[in-house]
């Protein structure tokens, strides 16, 4: 149950990249989760709800991207992607695989923002009449 | 209102791999072995790291442990009479141990003198799925799994043992009353993590503990 800490981190991260855009607000985080993260959706996006509840992130949506292992073969050579995470070994020759290229991976890959429409002359705050006298 | 996109691009955990890295920096200049023990509670860390502890202290190695539990220094006592030194992280309800932990107690600890060591062992909180995310900057990540847990843990945990970089097996003088599949055992352990070396070991009896040694002393050589 580590995925409060997780949120948690999530919250600091996005908050400091948000920062940089005064007045948006954040509407979507994008992850991306390998297998071999020891991640569980289900609970990181609870905890994710817990950790923005009445914060300015309060309200984003948490989209969790799975990523399989991908495997790369010493024996044949390839780069391949194992089914689930009960066996690594390569599917194209069958032979133990330990080199991970993929599958651990714990990160966020983008997140959007809204925010107001940049003021155009005439449209915002009304411009100081000129007063001719 | 306008959308944009920002790519990010970072690691969730990107502060404590940070940490780490830099923990790992000061432990490879101080020239000390840092492993970072990690099972299910009960499997029996405490006591297979006061046989270890006991033994490199009378071979006249020199090394200290961190121990992380959620509360008690029931552990830290308990390694103590090894003769080495020990202090204990108690985490307070955090269920793994972090750079920030391990760096901020050896900080605290004045006594400690990380050139002055070969080994220094961290025995984390006993869990088999978040210590898997947290490097504490260790060059050895160490699973254990006893007779008595069954055969298919690597099975059921596989993001920690894929992770670690040697498993040892613990009690097994239960071997035979806990009717324990030691081939099944070994080929699931390879099946998640291909290669890695295993130790069948008991700390009651001192079986395997001579193999175990042999790799610390190895794996601590200047290379």
């Amino acid at each position: 149950m580590h995925e409060l800490s997780i949120a948690m981190s999530i919250v600091d991260a996005v908050t400091e990249a948000a920062s940089a855009y005064p007045g948006a607000r954040v509407k979507e985080v994008r992850l991306r989760v390998g297998a071999l993260a020891s991640v569980v959706d289900d609970s990181l996006q609870f905890c994710w709800e817990l950790a923005t509840e009445g914060s300015p992130l309060a309200g984003a949506t948490l989209v969790i991207q799975k990523l399989p292992v991908i495997v790369h073969c010493d024996a044949c050579g390839a780069d391949a992607q194992i089914d689930g995470v009960q066996s690594f070994r390569c599917p194209r020759c069958g032979a133990p695989a330990a080199d991970l290229r993929q599958g651990r991976e714990l990160e966020i890959e983008s997140i959007e923002l809204e925010e107001p429409e940049p003021k155009e002359p005439g449209s915002g705050a009304p411009e100081p009449v000129e007063e001719h006298l | 209102m306008t959308t944009r996109i920002v790519e990010l691009r970072r690691g969730i955990l990107k502060k404590n791999d940070e940490l780490a890295a830099g923990l790992r920096g000061r432990f490879t200049s101080a020239g000390v072995l840092v492993l970072n023990l990690v099972s299910s509670p009960g499997t029996g860390k405490t006591t297979f790291l006061e046989r270890t502890l006991r033994e490199l202290h009378a071979r006249g190695a020199r090394a200290a442990a961190l121990v992380g539990d959620l509360e008690t220094d029931n552990d830290a006592r308990r390694l103590a009479a090894s003769g080495v030194p020990v202090r204990q992280i108690n985490t307070h309800g955090i269920c793994h141990l972090d750079a920030e932990m391990v760096a901020k107690h050896l900080d605290a600890w004045e006594s400690l003198v990380l050139a002055g060591l070969d080994y220094l062992f961290i025995e984390n909180v006993g869990n088999l799925v978040c210590p898997s995310s947290y490097d504490l900057g260790e060059r050895i990540r160490v699973v254990l799994l006893s007779v008595t847990e069954g055969e298919d843990k690597p099975l059921k945990y596989p993001g920690l043992f894929n992770s670690a970089d040697a498993a040892v097996i613990t009690k097994i003088d239960l071997a035979v009353p806990c009717a324990f599949d030691r081939e099944l055992a070994l080929r699931n352990i390879n099946e998640i993590r291909p290669g890695i070396r295993i130790f069948e070991t008991s700390a009651k009896t001192g079986a395997g503990m001579d193999g175990w040694l042999a790799y610390l002393a190895e794996q601590a050589r200047p290379s």
